[in-house]
């Protein structure tokens, strides 16, 4: 046996452990680091003698795999104790004709500890698994203990969900439905175990812990109506399946959004110094939850003025935003001082060192500590600015109720103070920061339509568009598992970039090589155009003179009325068009292959034919922007700004296009959703966004071939819902395969890629003709 | 003849004026019209009518109607003593006699065809008619008619008729603003302001859900019966839950959000 990696103080364990398996070796010192730091000398013995069971089962690595990464972890949280109950189980598993569940058993182990904490919470859980199992296992047509429990393995994949939202007695009662009526009906079983069937649904929400939003909705209505006079219809949304983004409380025209439950919360056990004189944290009932969300909620209407959102960078938002959730609570405080205790609660209290502002973006900590010493007069913090900052909030609000628009300049003000290169870094620490009875704040920003503002404001734009997008946080997307029928929430992080720069020449060389091309469309560009102006008549001042206007006026004057109308001339408008458009360009590495029949690379084809395009689409005065992607797993998916909407087509984009480069994988669904809400924004009345691809998406990450196929289709559907048409031009001979499934009918295939620069605006304009 | 002082109002009561009420009033007493006081209860109409029947030192008759009343109740009866009968003056024919405010609280807890024997005392005529006694007393001079009622629980039973309201001048009281409302706590009770604006403040949360659970909000009454508990030593927050909360409903979903406002208000 190899044993390069293994270090020399590990060599015993390693001989102990007597795997064969490949995927092992490597992770394998990492892990008894892990287990060393972790367990008791015994517990670390133990350890290696129940993996090299798990490993000799039969099963391949995953097992033993996964044990060597959950089992100190989960011991951790249980005591050692805990893990003979659970090798027992696995032992019975693994005797049973369920050897397949042990893996998922394994896999959700800490999740269930994590939830459960004690032993003996554990232990009623695997007496329910043992359960489970007997009754499940082998009973079809009474031929016994043959054939394996239908849901087992799925129940496991659900457990962590489940025990999120039941307690160990809702999730016995949930089992006990879905055994007692499907345990003769295998594959309704297996939906009852994967949630997919409306009862399995239905005993689930009955199950619930916590508080129903259902349940307490004309407590909630009379809080509003009675404490705050202001009713509005509250809405309630899930937390626990099919939710599009990680749900957070909002208010929009419709009413106010909360989570369909809250559990009571119940504070950490922190250990304090005895010096600390400050009250200890209580607990909050999921009703007083409700009422601070609403509280807060119901302050902002109140207090709140929308201020215009492209007068600042995202940093700069993020600041204003925690500054007036602060006042607004200040002021909701003011009137009812009870909501004190209640948010003191609830706001989390970071600590001051937790961040690594070396490595990590710590702007998020740095404004929930400020966010905590504004709220909590006893706070710990000693940063001089977030102390000058707490001091001078409270200066500002005793002498009234201040303005959102003041904090709009403290907000700007501590982020210029407060300032660390760090900011910029991808990795933000989250870590008790979030504020979770705190709505996502849509109504405070206002967004100037943009588009045709004059040239120097445009360009003025320029500069802040590349200030505000270096450095964003990464967006968070779901993703659609088509074989769950579920979203995995928050599965792809998304990062958006400008786009490196080039020569904008190159691209001008371009334009001058298809000059005949050119041509040919502006006659094409020209058709389109005149029908889009409008005539604006009875204007004193205008660029023609309307003769029935004025012919009317001059009768008048000469018959003497008083008051021939002046407004005799007319203007005109170009309106007729109202596109939003959106070119997502896939940037993924196939894009560096020579297209057939010509030697340029499809990387070098499409740059020409997003150049000609876009010249075009200027021409037309459609709002558009342009945006490569690639990625490189679900954790790296890669946005490439280009053009912006209040962008022109000028030599800064021309620049980014010279630079395009290909390379990594095709995470289509994610890049489609972050254009998606750009292009939402947009006021036009029809929103078009066009995906120029070369294959199928795909990502090294995802084995199943239709996982993000079928990802892509929903992100369509996702989009349709939103007012946006998804249209597909497709370079890949062999796209008839799959494009129709996730475009429909909105596709076109180019077989012939060597036309595209051609092929591309023609395409674009037959499409919004 | 009947003691007209002991009618009369001995004391100046606190009252805490809103608007122009108090000259409007000598206004219509001037000239002797009869007067309506509408608005919830507990709001200070009784107050007003007493203080106003000290400021034009007059006597004052309060008649506290009810369903059970009848005309004779007003008027008045034969009663049966050792040589016979005797004829015994109601409240309001005693009002009339020796010119007093005649007050009927709550006219419309009074069934209908009793409140019509107040009509010719309401017009020019200023008569009473004594039908059993076989009198037509003619009205004092100083005589005068006042009612009360609350529109909030008017039902097609309870309405004053539109021929009886159509007799009488009338004030829309309601609950005083905010910081009047502190001050007549803090005044009649001697309770320190903040906390009188903080009882007010959970009136307030009462009332914005009239209509909605609760026929009637917390009143001015109740409020200054919570600030009396306080003063005498009870926690405010249980004074509150005792004065304002229970007394008005029974429904557990507006009783928790009053607890509630009173947590908020009263924070610990
Ligand atoms: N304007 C006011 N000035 C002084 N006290 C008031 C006033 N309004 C209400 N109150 C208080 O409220 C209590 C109830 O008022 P009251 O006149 O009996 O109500 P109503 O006759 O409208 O039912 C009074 O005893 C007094 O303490
Ligand atoms: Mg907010």
């Amino acid at each position: 046996m190899e044993t390069l990696n293994i270090p020399p103080e590990l060599e015993r364990y390693w001989k102990d452990l007597d795997c064969g398996f490949k995927p092992v070796e490597p992770v394998f010192a990492e892990c008894m680091r892990e287990a060393m730091a972790v367990l008791s000398p015994q517990g670390v013995e133990e350890y290696i003698s129940n993996a090299r069971f798990l490993g000799k089962m039969g099963r391949g690595a995953e097992p033993i795999l996964v044990f060597l990464e959950v089992a100190p972890n989960t011991a951790k949280i249980l005591g050692e104790e805990a893990m003979h109950a659970i090798m027992a189980c696995v032992k019975v598993l693994w005797k049973s004709p369920n050897g397949k569940a042990i893996t998922p058993f394994l896999q959700s182990m800490h999740a269930v500890a994590e939830r459960l904490r004690t032993a003996e919470q554990m232990q009623h859980y695997l007496d329910l698994v043992l359960d489970f199992t007997e009754r499940t296992t082998g009973s079809v047509h009474g031929i016994h203990k043959t054939f394996p429990s239908p849901g087992l393995p799925d129940f496991f994949n659900q457990v962590p969900r489940l025990l999120s939202l039941l307690t160990i007695q809702g999730l016995r009662n949930w089992v006990e439905y879905g055994v007692r009526y499907y345990n003769n009906h295998p594959e309704r079983q297996i939906d009852y175990f994967t949630l997919q069937s409306a009862d399995s649904r239905a005993v689930l929400q009955r199950e619930r812990q916590g508080t129903l939003l259902v349940d307490n909705e004309r407590k909630l209505d009379m809080y509003m109506r009675g404490l705050w006079r202001d009713p509005e219809q509250l809405i309630p949304y899930s937390l626990a399946y099919d939710e599009l983004r990680k749900p957070q409380p909002y208010f929009d025209k419709l009413g106010i959004r909360l989570p369909d439950a809250y559990d009571d919360f119940v504070p950490a056990v922190t250990v304090r110094s005895a010096r600390d004189q400050r009250p200890a944290a209580v607990s909050v009932s999921g009703l007083n939850r409700y009422r601070a969300c609403l509280a807060h909620i119901a302050a902002h209407r109140r207090w709140s003025k929308a201020v215009i959102a492209d007068n600042f960078s995202p940093f700069q938002r993020i600041a204003i935003e925690l500054l007036e959730d602060s006042r607004v609570e200040y002021l909701a405080m003011r009137e009812y001082p009870g909501l004190r205790p209640i948010f003191m609660a609830l706001h989390p209290e970071p600590e001051e060192d937790a961040c690594d502002t070396e490595h990590e973006s710590s702007i998020r900590h740095r404004l929930a500590m400020l966010s905590r010493a504004i709220l909590d007069a006893q706070h710990s913090y000693q940063h001089p600015y977030i102390v000058e900052y707490a001091n001078r909030f409270h200066e500002l609000m005793r002498s009234g109720d201040a303005s959102t628009a003041e904090m709009a300049d403290m907000g700007v003000s501590f982020i210029a103070k407060t300032r660390l290169k760090s900011d910029q870094s991808a990795k933000i620490h989250f870590k008790n920061t979030e504020v979770d009875y705190r709505d996502d704040n849509r109504h405070l920003w206002q967004f100037i339509e943009q588009g045709d503002e004059e040239e120097t404001f445009a360009d003025q734009n320029n500069a802040q568009v590349e200030e505000a997008i270096e450095g964003l946080p990464p967006r968070l997307y779901p993703e659609w598992d088509y074989s769950n029928s579920t979203y995995r929430p928050d599965w792809v992080s998304v990062y958006e970039r400008i786009h490196p720069h080039g020569n904008p020449a190159d691209i001008d060389a371009l334009l001058n090589k298809h000059a005949a091309l050119a041509k040919r469309l502006k006659k094409l560009l020209d058709l389109l155009k005149p029908q889009d102006k409008v005539r604006i008549r009875y204007q004193e001042e205008g660029s023609e003179l309307d003769l029935d206007v004025a012919l009317r006026s001059l009768i008048d004057y000469k018959s003497g009325s008083s008051s021939p109308d002046p407004r005799i001339n007319m203007s005109h408008r170009n309106d007729g068009r109202s596109i939003a458009v959106m070119l997502l360009v896939d940037l993924s590495e196939s894009l560096n292959q020579k297209a057939a029949g010509c030697d340029q690379t499809i990387l070098q084809l499409s740059q020409e034919a997003l150049s000609i395009l876009s010249w075009a689409i200027e021409k037309l005065g459609d709002p558009f922007a342009i945006a490569g992607f690639h990625s490189n797993t679900r954790h790296d998916v890669r946005y490439l700004h280009i053009k912006g909407y209040s962008e022109h087509w000028g030599d800064e984009v021309k620049s980014r296009l010279a630079a395009m480069e290909a390379g990594y994988s095709t995470r289509m669904g994610a890049a489609m959703r972050h254009a998606a809400h750009y292009l939402e924004r947009q006021t036009a009345d029809k929103k078009l966004l066009l995906v120029l691809t070369d294959g199928e998406p795909a990502d090294v990450d995802s084995h199943d071939e239709r996982m993000l196929i079928e990802d892509a289709r929903m992100a369509v559907k996702e989009l349709d819902q939103q007012g946006i048409f998804s249209y597909c031009i497709n370079l890949d001979p062999k796209a008839d395969e799959y494009v129709a499934d996730i475009f429909g009918k909105q596709y076109t295939i180019i077989d012939n890629v060597a036309q595209l620069p051609e092929k591309l605006p023609q395409l674009f304009i037959s499409l919004t003709k | 003849m009947t003691n007209k002082d002991q009618y009369k109002v001995a004391q100046e009561p606190f009252y805490q004026a809103q608007g122009g009420e108090v000259a409007l009033y000598e206004a219509a007493y001037r000239a002797r019209l009869p007067v309506m006081v509408k608005g919830p209860t507990g709001c200070g109409k009784s107050r007003f009518v007493e203080y106003m029947a000290w400021k034009l030192d007059k006597p004052l008759i309060t008649v506290a109607c009810n369903e059970d009343m009848t005309a004779s109740d007003l008027v008045g009866r034969y009663l049966l003593d050792a040589n016979g009968t005797r004829w015994l003056d109601g409240p309001l024919t005693v009002a009339a006699r020796i010119g007093a405010i005649c007050y009927l609280d709550e006219i419309v807890e009074a069934r209908q065809d009793t409140t019509v024997v107040i009509h010719p005392l309401t017009d020019h005529r200023r008569t009473l008619p004594l039908d059993k006694k076989g009198e037509l007393l003619a009205a004092h001079p100083d005589f005068q008619l006042v009612i009360s009622y609350n529109p909030g629980y008017q039902s097609l039973m309870k309405d004053l008729k539109q021929s009886t309201k159509q007799r009488f001048t009338a004030f829309d009281f309601d609950y005083p603003t905010a910081d009047v409302e502190a001050d007549i706590l803090s005044k009649e009770t001697g309770m320190d302001k903040a906390i009188s604006a903080k009882l007010v403040k959970i009136g307030a949360v009462a009332r914005n859900l009239k209509g909605h659970g609760l026929d009637e909000g917390i009143s001015t009454r109740l409020l200054v019966y919570a600030a009396t508990l306080i003063n005498g030593g009870v926690a405010p927050r249980a004074a509150c839950r005792m004065a304002l909360v229970r007394p008005i409903t029974d429904d557990a979903d507006i009783r928790d959000t009053l607890d509630h406002a009173i947590d908020a208000t009263f924070a610990q």
